[in-house]
């Protein structure tokens, strides 16, 4: 028999990205995740929520960023290369994106209490914002370790109205916190709604927040065809933690094969030395917070605890749509260490004005090891700003 | 007929415990489940200690860690219950998450479950579609019975559902929360008991979460076949030690 090229990178109806996605959840959060599954679609495609959700990236989001092309940058690579800017986006990232339409459709679903978790305090921080925007109580769970590591973060939040947890179990960090946040869910089956920060968890997670992030390859489409005289660049290029921000870049390139996609993801101190989040290298299927995807775990099947220097891609395992993309081949996956991510976030700030948050900083690490002709098209998405990293850079740089 | 079917036709309510096996020593799975038997307890979950449990609270989630820097994993679990059916005959289940299962081979581990003499399995985060589509064949081939939980959010029609997938019985969490709950029962309770009554399903009902002490199993069982105790019972072992189990037990029923 012969199979047929995969030719559609998205969801289906069961939430499976070819054999990865699904929802392996327990009984007690059925109910949850079934309102949530039979509505998402139909509440995202209303044109009161279109409009309230557009209205509210234009004016309070900023929307949409620029896609600025990185002159000198690109000189130094000997190709094109443009940037996406989600770094100046309202909060600092590109999470914002997701948190406004999680937090409309929590409102239509009428939930009045918001739980959310948090690694480095990014998405902690963007779902503090739209419940203090929304007049909603919002819970933070954070892993207790990267509370003592992310202080301004945890201060920001509490600023902003929301009450954080430390989540205290396991390895106390992003993993722990996610744990929490779906007993807490557990606990509160009906007045709560989950805003989950990444293309992770149980269907419909993965594919609502990829729908939500997809405005950045929507705009990116626009500005392209204005700058470029077309819509499709050679590649586009981003960091993969959880995989939200790279999901948005990649969501409308995704079904077009002459866009290549480029995944990053962190090898922290070097693949094969154990400190690593290289999750396509080092993982095997399996199932992780409610999905099954490709993540990092001992032979016997018990989750372990990845690193990197950045908050942001230290997470086990990776969206559904990722590890699909990787099995099928569709997406180039590059890891990066710690110390080359480090360099390209200090190159960029000093060829261009850009501080990176160092998440980012790996995707802009590439270009050392991976060579473009001089004429390819690059979209990288500059998923977030530095401010949140100085103290890293500081002491990595002794500056 | 398996072993828990034929347990659940007796004429009694039964009290089943659960225990995290590799807790508190490594080496204490048959001590514990020998001791249990002995003191007439009917049915034993033993609990494959997982990283991520996300359906339990504190106690199972200390006891899991505990037995997994034990150095507790399922090839081992299934070595030192080799022989338990020389000694033991109560139904026994194996309860965890899926992802060890998935990792050792859904086959394999059904096949060697079958071969020691479990006659249950119950994972939480499998549900039923993905059972269905993907799995019940193997575990029917191998004669084990998969049993699927219901909460006081379920609806009706798909308690249908379960109880149409079901052979055994129906594990009935108490209340909306992890495990380990300490509030005891109110009438948000009974009254969820009495409507899963009403309902007359095809299996009977064991209720688990939130059962403590003699009154909970008392409420508990009211109207359902029996109840599971975890975290309280591990506890009782975590104070008293492993060798109390008969203490236990005695201040149940």
């Amino acid at each position: 028999m012969i199979t047929e090229p995969q030719t559609n990178y998205q969801a289906d109806d069961r939430g499976y990205y070819g054999d990865f996605g699904g929802a392996f959840i327990p009984e007690m959060l059925y109910p949850n995740v079934e309102e949530l599954r039979s509505q998402y679609v139909q509440i995202m495609q209303e044109p009161s929520f279109q409009k309230e959700f557009n209205q509210l990236l234009k004016d309070y989001v900023g929307r949409p960023t620029p896609l600025y092309y990185a002159e000198r940058f690109s000189k130094k690579y000997n190709t094109k290369i443009y940037l996406k800017r989600e770094d100046l986006c309202h909060t600092g990232a590109h999470k914002v994106n997701n948190t406004i339409g999680q937090i409309l459709m929590a409102k239509r679903l009428g939930k009045n209490r918001i739980i959310a978790e948090t690694g480095a305090g990014q998405h902690g921080v963007a779902t503090a914002t739209v419940c203090a925007l929304m007049g909603l109580e919002c819970i933070v769970y954070m892993g207790a370790i990267d509370i003592e590591r992310q202080a301004p973060n945890v201060a920001r939040m509490k600023m902003l109205g929301a009450t954080v947890r430390p989540a205290m179990s396991g390895s106390r960090t992003l993993k722990d916190a996610t744990n929490e946040a779906i007993r807490d869910w557990i606990n509160n089956p009906v007045d709560t709604h989950y805003i989950i920060g990444s293309v992770v968890g149980p269907h419909p997670y993965p594919d609502m927040v990829a729908r939500f992030q997809s405005v950045i390859s929507e705009e990116t489409k626009k500005q392209l065809q204005e700058v470029e005289g077309r819509e499709n660049p050679d590649y586009v290029v981003a960091c993969v933690g959880g995989g939200s921000n790279a999901a948005g870049l990649f969501y409308h390139y995704l079904d077009q094969p002459e866009v290549g996609i480029i995944a990053v993801e962190a090898a922290g101190k070097g693949i094969d030395t154990g400190e690593s989040a290289a999750t396509s290298a080092l993982g095997r299927e399996g199932i992780i917070h409610g999905s099954k995807t490709l993540l990092m775990q001992t032979p016997d099947g018990q989750i372990t605890e990845p690193y990197s220097i950045s908050a942001g891609l230290d997470y086990p395992g990776v969206g559904p749509m990722h590890a699909n993309l990787f099995r099928t081949g569709r997406g180039e996956f590059i890891s990066i260490t710690d110390d080359d991510a480090m360099q390209a976030g200090l190159e960029l700030s000093k060829l261009e004005g850009i501080i990176p948050a160092i998440e980012t900083s790996h995707a802009l690490a590439i270009f050392e090891e991976r060579k473009f002709k001089p004429d390819d098209v690059i979209v990288i998405n500059l998923s977030g700003r530095g401010d949140k990293d100085l103290n890293t850079y500081i002491e990595y740089f002794k500056l | 007929m398996n072993r828990i079917q034929q347990k659940l036709q007796e004429n009694k309510k039964l009290l089943s415990l659960y225990f995290t096996a590799g807790y508190p020593a490594i080496n204490d799975t048959m001590s514990i489940l020998q001791q249990l038997q002995d003191s007439g307890v009917d049915m034993v979950e033993i609990g494959l200690p997982f990283s991520d449990p996300l359906a339990d609270g504190p106690t199972i989630q200390e006891s899991s860690t505990a037995a997994l820097k034990n150095g507790m994993t399922t090839q081992l679990l299934f070595d030192q219950l080799k022989d338990v059916r020389k000694t033991i005959d109560i139904p026994l289940i194996v309860m965890g998450y899926f992802n060890p299962m998935l990792q050792y081979g859904v086959e394999k581990f059904c096949a060697t479950c079958a071969a020691i003499g479990i006659d249950g399995i119950i994972m939480p985060d499998l549900p039923l579609a993905e059972y269905e589509a993907e799995y019940k064949t193997i575990f029917e081939k191998h004669g084990l019975i998969n049993v699927f939980l219901i909460t006081p959010q379920t609806s009706d029609e798909r308690i249908r559902q379960i109880d149409a997938a079901s052979n055994g019985f129906i594990y009935m969490v108490s209340s909306a929360s992890t495990t380990g709950a300490q509030s005891g029962f109110g009438n948000t309770q009974s009254d969820y008991f009495k409507r899963i009554d009403a309902m007359n399903l095809t299996n009977p009902q064991i209720v688990g979460f939130g059962i403590s002490n003699s009154d909970t199993f008392q409420a508990a069982t009211a109207f359902a076949k029996g109840a599971i105790i975890g975290s309280a019972f591990i506890k009782h072992i975590s104070a008293h030690g492993a060798n109390s189990v008969a203490d236990f037990v005695k201040t149940i029923r």
